[in-house]
């Protein structure tokens, strides 16, 4: 498909300088490890549950090394040590760490070489699960083939319980994908919350058991309906792979990922985020699950239209931060957005040129379309219009994954009717206007087409200067979303460190062997 | 004067309302929303919809004549009565009356994720037209961002010398944004900051009315942009001088 004439080589351009741009930070994470990526390791050998206080088990362990130890030969050396020498597993062993206070760095370490002998039951069985996880998506999608384009809503209760009737109705209403927000600050706890939780603000807590909770009752619902329904989740924040590590152990579908928007918009160290954000895709790629990016919250911020290259500029380097992860284009889900002021003349041209512009760069890519939410005024009634423009671009350049608009946006997190409504909205262009797209094609020197080059051409001097300068340096310039941010601020830089010869991460390893035997 | 919605004729009180109801779709179910209707004041009312929307819960869409009218001169609201100036007259103003850069400090507080409120207010694009503080001479603005702790913002209010501050509240479920609006009040009465600093509030439900009660100076609801917002705050502290 290729309508709008694009260059090829401008194309290749910016993939090019993105590369090179992601490289440079790639080097520099492979360096370092963060408190979190530890956690996950712990909880990839079966670490899991909480002490007498409610800490989650995997915080208290890598607390302690941080304490008492040196966290700069990773957790797996500790855990070793300790699975080495007390008689019992892993289950044991915590019963006995949990009730008696003390430390793990009270065992002699094991050399480097004994890690892998000593762990591999633990891991193993771990990854099997995984895997095990990955075919079984597999094997429903096999069963119950898609459409083109899945329908994705939210729902938002703050109590699982709840949030899995407004799935299910959702579900059977003709949702293809359901997200369960997030409790709005859990992005900035440097824990995940464990258990199952019937209360929240905005949303309801990331925990391994509310994932398990909302699967169960998708599977139930996907066989009623004979429709494999998707779940959601979000990683970004300040635990990406721990929530990477449950949403594989719980075969979520899609978890929202991005290198970037942590930095951007929860003032996340850079640092972290950067080294946070490989290990968690790794295991995304591992498990078979789409990532999806955030570029779209580049445009509530900055303007959509003046803007509009940067969010194309930020997908070319995901997708080389994705590429540096093992992700394939089909788990490569880019996110962009339809925030063009409706005030716009010809803003709805620009919109087609931008989504159409998209899916050809990446035509492979599950892309993530938001629907407008910055000019949403409060007017049910506009809303659902500017809702409908959205889904005629959605249907009309094949968008993946649609996030479907709420005409109540910035009332309040839906009701059952705003999403009923907003679905029945979706389906009825999805089906009136369904090959639209392919049957109409864009005027030369048009206004389409030249919206098109225009967004390409910014977006690669965009590359040019970001590859210059760096992307440490770009991102404190503030390039994206007019937002700075200091290599040294933000939150969690106190979680990183520089790995030391002696350290191993045998999780990450066993991954990286499995992606270049495959 | 005593009003009534209007449909096309004075008075004749019609208005519209849709609800879902827990219950399936059967006959029962729309007389159930009827009786909805009729107990909301409604007179004669018409199910002109209803829908399935699966598992056990329909939908409505109901017209009818409301019995109740309000008395329009009884009426009385908080407003914000200085008429807003431009840009151009804010920055003469400060540097005239002031003499000195003024310290705008903003945030989306607590557990609200979304900055299009604040970001519309303080970022040099602004929003529909209308550039944001940090376009204006003679202003220093610092948006926090979103997800910001009350004891963090006023921290940071603090650390800058705020003269004025601004907390967005977009988005609420069960009212939590109330709670954090007055939490904020009572942290800065709490470190003696209150009369110090001009404090206000905004966001899709805020009007000035609620604000006022809440213990703000000022609240600015939809529609609101950083010339009437600034306006507000520069008046303020020259009257405060």
């Amino acid at each position: 498909m290729n309508k709008l004439n694009l260059s090829s080589e401008k194309i290749d351009r910016c993939r090019s300088l993105a590369n090179t741009i992601a490289e440079d930070v790639q080097s520099f994470i492979n360096k370092h490890s963060t408190v979190t990526v530890e956690r996950t390791v712990l909880r990839l050998l079966g670490v899991d549950g909480v002490d007498e206080f409610g800490v989650p088990m995997p915080n208290k362990i890598v607390d302690d090394i941080v304490k008492n130890g040196d966290i700069t030969l990773g957790s797996a050396r500790y855990m070793a040590a300790a699975l080495k020498n007390s008689s019992s597993g892993m289950e044991d062993f915590l019963t006995a760490y949990s009730a008696n206070g003390f430390s793990i760095c009270d065992y002699p370490l094991t050399t480097k070489a004994e890690v892998e002998p000593i762990l591999k039951p633990y891991y193993e069985k771990h990854l099997d699960r995984i895997r095990a996880n990955k075919k079984r998506r597999e094997d429903y999608l096999q069963i119950y083939p898609r459409t083109k384009t899945d329908l994705y809503v939210i729902v938002a209760t703050g109590n699982i319980d709840e949030d899995v009737i407004q799935a299910v109705a959702a579900a059977k209403a003709g949702a293809d994908i359901i997200a369960v927000i997030r409790s709005t600050g859990q992005s900035l706890l440097d824990f995940v919350p464990y258990g199952k939780t019937t209360e929240g603000f905005g949303g309801t807590f990331a925990t391994q058991e509310n994932f398990r909770i909302m699967r169960n009752a998708l599977d139930k619902v996907s066989e009623e309906e004979q429709r494999y329904i998707k779940l959601v989740n979000y990683a970004s924040g300040l635990c990406m792979p721990e929530i990477a590590c449950m949403g594989a152990l719980e075969r979520l579908d899609v978890l929202l990922n991005d290198s970037m928007y942590g930095i951007i918009f929860r003032d996340i160290n850079m640092q972290r985020t950067f080294i946070d954000q490989y290990f968690s895709r790794l295991i995304n790629a591992y498990s078979g699950i789409i990532i999806n990016t955030g570029e779209d919250n580049y445009l509530t911020t900055s303007d959509a239209v003046t803007e509009a290259h940067t969010v194309l500029a930020s997908q070319f380097i995901n997708e080389a931060f994705a590429k540096k992860a093992h992700l394939g284009e089909e788990l490569m889900g880019l996110g962009h957005a339809f925030e063009i002021n409706p005030d716009i003349e010809n803003g709805f041209l620009f919109e087609l040129a931008q989504a159409q512009m998209a899916r050809e760069i990446f035509p492979n890519a599950p892309l993530k379309y938001m629907p407008p939410t910055k000019h949403i005024n409060g007017n049910i009634f506009r809303a659902y219009q500017q809702n409908t423009m959205f889904n005629m671009v959605t249907t009309m350049t094949d968008q993946t994954i649609h996030l479907l608009g709420m005409m109540t946006e910035a009332i309040h997190t839906p009701f059952i009717s705003d999403r009923f409504l907003a679905i029945k909205n979706a389906k009825m262009i999805q089906k009136s206007m369904k090959d639209l797209g392919a049957e109409i094609e864009f005027k030369d020197g048009g206004i389409i087409k030249n919206r098109a080059e225009q967004v390409l051409d910014e977006a690669l001097d965009l590359l040019y200067k970001i590859n210059s300068d760096g992307l440490f340096a770009s991102l404190e310039k503030g390039v994206f979303a007019d937002t700075k941010r200091p290599i040294d601020g933000g939150k969690g830089l106190n979680g990183v460190f520089k790995k030391s010869d002696e350290y191993i991460n045998i999780v990450s390893e066993k991954m990286e062997e499995f992606f270049n035997e495959n | 004067m005593k009003i009534k919605p209007y449909g096309d004729t004075l008075n004749d009180g019609k208005v519209q309302v849709s609800f879902t109801l827990p219950i399936e779709k059967n006959q029962k179910g729309v007389a159930a929303a009827k009786e909805f209707a009729k107990s909301m004041g409604m007179i004669d009312p018409s199910v002109v919809h209803a829908e399935s929307i699966e598992n056990g819960f329909s939908f409505y869409i109901v017209y009818g004549s409301i019995v109740h009218s309000v008395d329009y001169d009884k009426i009385h609201v908080e407003e914000i009565t200085t008429k807003s100036l431009s840009r151009k007259e804010i920055e003469s103003l400060i540097e005239n009356e002031l003499g000195r850069d003024v310290v705008f400090v903003g945030a989306s507080t607590g557990t609200d994720a979304h900055t299009v409120g604040i970001d519309a207010i303080m970022n040099m694009k602004g929003f529909a037209g209308h550039y944001g503080l940090e376009r204006y001479k003679g202003i220093q603005a610092y948006n926090l961002g979103s997800q910001v702790l009350n004891e963090d913002f006023v921290r940071i209010a603090l650390e800058k010398k705020a003269d004025v501050l601004l907390v967005s509240q977009t988005v609420t479920q069960k009212d939590v944004h109330l709670k954090n609006l007055v939490e904020l009040v009572e942290l800065l009465e709490a470190e003696g900051l209150r009369d110090k600093i001009i404090l206000i509030a905004g966001g899709a439900r805020i009007t000035h009315e609620l604000a006022k009660e809440l213990g703000y100076d000022a609240g600015f609801g939809p529609g609101s942009f950083a010339e009437d917002v600034a306006t507000f705050a520069i008046t303020e502290l020259i009257n405060k001088k």
